[in-house]
């Protein structure tokens, strides 16, 4: 309780109420998909964790645009969220060690919390050449991966990269590159998406604190609480498609009217995700809203199968 | 985008050219506060040493040197019971086993808090500032609107949007002022040696922010190049005078190439490293005519100057005067540093005029955002931008309407590009060189330098104890 009174002080010295907060609650726990009941529960991983799990979070073939999303994460803020409800344990980006100490880190954490991390990998693993194509400290992506992913609790592959090959794998994909599940020959939590939305990295994580257990997932390893309905399904400009009124120019009155963009290549149809639900960067957009068409970022082999981008389906 | 417009011949309208600005500024501001808090600061601040830190004594060097909002005995107070948690709670997390207590961190423990608070209250900022990218580009990172002829928010250009954005801007510049600008001030007054360290020669800057259709003439970061620390007599730049060379990169051989004819053809095989006369690195090393040249925020700011920039001159010289050191100080680690949070000021000062222009079109009822354009069979095209990180230039070649070649010279090839075919070092090799190291298994100063250029690569840098000659391998990120 003690915790749970400091919490709420603190978000208050920061402006946000204890009503801002719960409204964050249940909009998180209907992201997840879960009942009303639960949004009790789900402020208490935050407000109060009885532990703060540690992560190993791995950078492979990749941008780092993934971190960059879950950098953007306002609720909880990124520093509540990296201080104290996880405890990350190596994060190449964001951690202060470099150097043969940063391998120590690695190498300690993985020892220490052996069966109890949680392993977030972003980027996808170089499977040519030994691997040869992709290495850190000169150790190949995949010998990384199989030493370190099969000590984990739990596997989240956060990105298109790390789920499906993504960038990195597209065609002529000299390095061989493959997911993280393909590379390993193993099934893994995927959160796909160029970046994926970091609420949806949240809504598994609290899941996980939770209920002690992954979310559900589809046949792609995706948690059907983010992915379980397409883009198009739930677009807001669904009725302009049933209406036949589509935007055949950037920059048309049609355009400016928000009309559906299916004719400039929108690739909503095929894609599942929940960007028109979540929107991005606390809500403010996503990109059918800045007037361009999804290019079905997430998924699988996007770059080759979603191509040309401008193109109807 | 900007080479296939070249390539295609299109011209856009002035509210793409002035969302482009607006998105391009915003990219800066978000960029460099994250580069200066969260990816640089910790070379310079010990957060350990936070923990010793008197609270009151804080606040009054915060009242001292910052404008920030947040301050107070209270504040810092709960800014080190945070940290103490922290580090009581035995999971230390990110700040695991760095160089804590290092001889050449020279912070006293209240600076060190000062400046750790500020770290956390910029995390957040910069989750704000971020906002300004999904406003008119529907999300951040990868934002989605920019399309060649123009950009596709149009539905954006309505009142509440562009009172969100100047909203978030004016925000984000007032924590430029009052926190970023006051803590590098007062960060680099303890360092003033560094401003002897990490220099390079020759400076190249494409420039940004065009203002009218003329480019390069209306560029509000001019281009430029500059030879041999020349300030005074800053040269045209040419894009015909880039090349690659490959010869230390792990690339099949080949003569140094411009983009429009360049190959990349990666060696099928584990690559090896094999530094000196060898192949050690998957860079190229760009050239402008023979000339290894340092891209990014210093080459940016010392074209400006030597062309006697409005903004940025007089920022400059207020700055040197404030810190009391000459005008050569620039050329160093210290240098890029302030040079970086120098241009975020001129530029997220600028980013009014543009909204500003933004808003009187609107005002008038001009919301043209896109100009139709045809694909040609045969074309040719470039790019030129000056990105956060430094000069970016793309390269295409179209034929039969499809993409025959496509070249992209960015700027960590530029500065973390190795040695060329006649062993002319790449800026970073070269800046690194003469760097005093207190300990050569915890190099913290080697980590300052490298991490001044805002590396967009994990990469080694191998140091060698004339000494001993013992090797040690340092990964820096």
């Amino acid at each position: 309780m003690e915790k749970e009174k400091e919490f709420y002080e603190r978000l208050a010295s920061k402006g946000v109420s204890r009503r801002d907060f719960m409204k964050f609650c249940t909009f998180l726990t209907a992201t997840m998909g879960l009942s009303s009941s639960f949004v009790p529960k789900v402020a208490e991983v935050f407000a109060a964790p009885k532990q703060r799990p540690p992560v190993i979070w791995l950078h492979f073939g990749e941008c780092t645009g993934c971190s960059e999303a879950l950098l953007r994460s306002m609720y909880p803020w990124i520093d509540e969220l990296v201080l104290e409800i996880l405890s990350v344990e190596y994060h190449e980006t964001i951690m202060a060690a470099a150097g043969h100490q940063a391998e120590e880190n690695l190498h300690n954490a993985v020892e220490k919390y052996a069966g109890q991390f949680i392993c977030v990998v972003e980027g996808s693993v170089a499977t040519k050449f030994n691997g040869g194509y992709g290495k850190v400290a000169g150790k190949s992506f995949l010998q990384i991966a199989q030493e370190v992913v099969p000590k984990a609790a739990a596997t989240v592959c956060i990105g298109s990269c790390s789920s499906f090959g993504g960038i990195p794998a597209a065609k002529p994909n000299p390095g061989g590159y493959k997911g993280v599940g393909d590379a390993l020959g193993i099934k893994t939590l995927n959160l796909p998406g160029c970046p994926p939305n970091p609420i949806n990295l949240i809504g598994t994580i609290v899941n996980y604190l939770l209920l002690g257990k992954l979310p559900a997932l589809d046949d792609k390893g995706r948690p059907v609480f983010a992915y379980g309905k397409t883009i198009h399904d739930t677009c807001p400009r669904r009725a302009h498609f049933e209406n036949d009124e589509f935007v055949e120019e950037f920059g048309s009155e049609e355009a400016a009217l928000g009309y559906c963009l299916y004719k400039m290549g929108c690739r909503g149809p095929e894609t599942y995700n929940n960007c028109a639900v979540a929107k991005f960067n606390d809500g403010t957009s996503w990109p059918v809203e800045a007037g361009h068409p999804c290019i079905g970022c997430s998924e699988p082999n996007f770059w080759d199968t979603m191509t040309p981008f401008y193109e109807e389906l | 985008m900007r080479a296939v417009e070249n390539a295609v011949g299109v011209q856009i309208p002035e509210n793409a050219r002035l969302l482009r600005n607006l998105l391009h500024g915003a990219q800066y501001q978000h960029d460099h506060i994250v580069h200066f808090y969260h990816l640089h600061a910790l070379d310079w601040v010990d957060i350990v040493s936070a923990l010793s830190a008197d609270p009151k004594k804080t606040a009054a060097l915060a009242d001292n040197v910052s404008e920030a909002p947040w301050g107070g005995a209270a504040y810092f107070k709960n800014v080190q019971n945070r940290i103490k948690s922290f580090v009581d709670s035995g999971q230390l997390g990110p700040f695991a086993n760095a160089y804590w207590g290092h001889s050449a961190y020279k912070l006293p423990p209240e600076a060190n808090l000062m400046a750790t608070s500020h770290y956390i209250e910029a995390l957040r900022l910069q989750a704000k500032a971020a906002r300004m990218h999904a406003i008119f580009g529907g999300k951040n990172p990868h934002p989605q609107s920019l399309v060649v002829g123009g950009i596709t928010s149009i539905r954006d250009l309505s009142p509440d949007r562009i009172a969100e954005f100047l909203y978030l801007t004016r925000e984000t510049q007032e924590f430029v002022k009052k926190v970023y600008i006051p803590d590098l001030l007062a960060v680099a007054s303890f360092y003033k040696d560094w401003g002897g360290i990490g220099g390079t020669t020759n400076f190249l800057a494409y420039g940004d922010f065009a203002e009218t259709d003329a480019e390069p003439e209306s560029l509000y970061m001019p281009r430029g190049l500059i030879v041999n620390r020349d300030v005074g007599g800053i040269k045209p730049v040419d894009q015909a005078s880039v090349t690659e060379d490959v010869t230390h990169g792990w690339y099949e051989k080949g003569d140094a190439k411009h983009p429009w004819s360049g190959e990349t053809k990666p060696i099928q095989e584990d690559p090896e490293y094999r530094p000196g006369s060898g192949q050690y690195t998957w860079l190229k090393a760009p050239r402008y005519e023979d000339l290894s040249s340092e891209v990014g925020p210093l080459a940016r700011v010392l074209v400006a100057y030597g062309k006697g920039h409005d903004a940025i001159k007089p920022l400059v010289d207020s700055t040197l005067q404030k810190l009391d050191v000459p005008v050569a100080a620039l050329f160093s680690t210290l240098g890029r540093t302030a040079a970086r949070g120098l241009e975020t000021v001129a530029i997220g000062d600028r980013m009014e005029t543009w909204m500003g222009e933004l808003l009187a079109n609107v005002k008038a009822g001009d919301t043209s955002t896109y100009e139709p354009w045809e694909m040609p069979d045969k074309a040719q095209g470039y790019g030129l931008n000056d990105v956060p990180r430094g000069s970016l230039g793309h390269w295409i070649d179209i034929e039969g309407g499809k993409i025959k070649n496509y070249q992209y010279v960015v700027p960590s090839t530029w500065n973390f590009g190795p040695r060329d075919s006649k062993g002319v070092l790449g800026p970073v090799e070269e800046a690194l060189i003469g760097t005093p190291i207190a300990d050569p298994k915890k190099p913290l100063e080697i980590l300052r330098t490298v991490h001044s250029f805002d590396p967009c690569i994990a990469c080694a840098v191998h140091v060698i104890d004339p000494d001993s000659n013992e090797v040690i391998k340092i990964k820096v990120q």
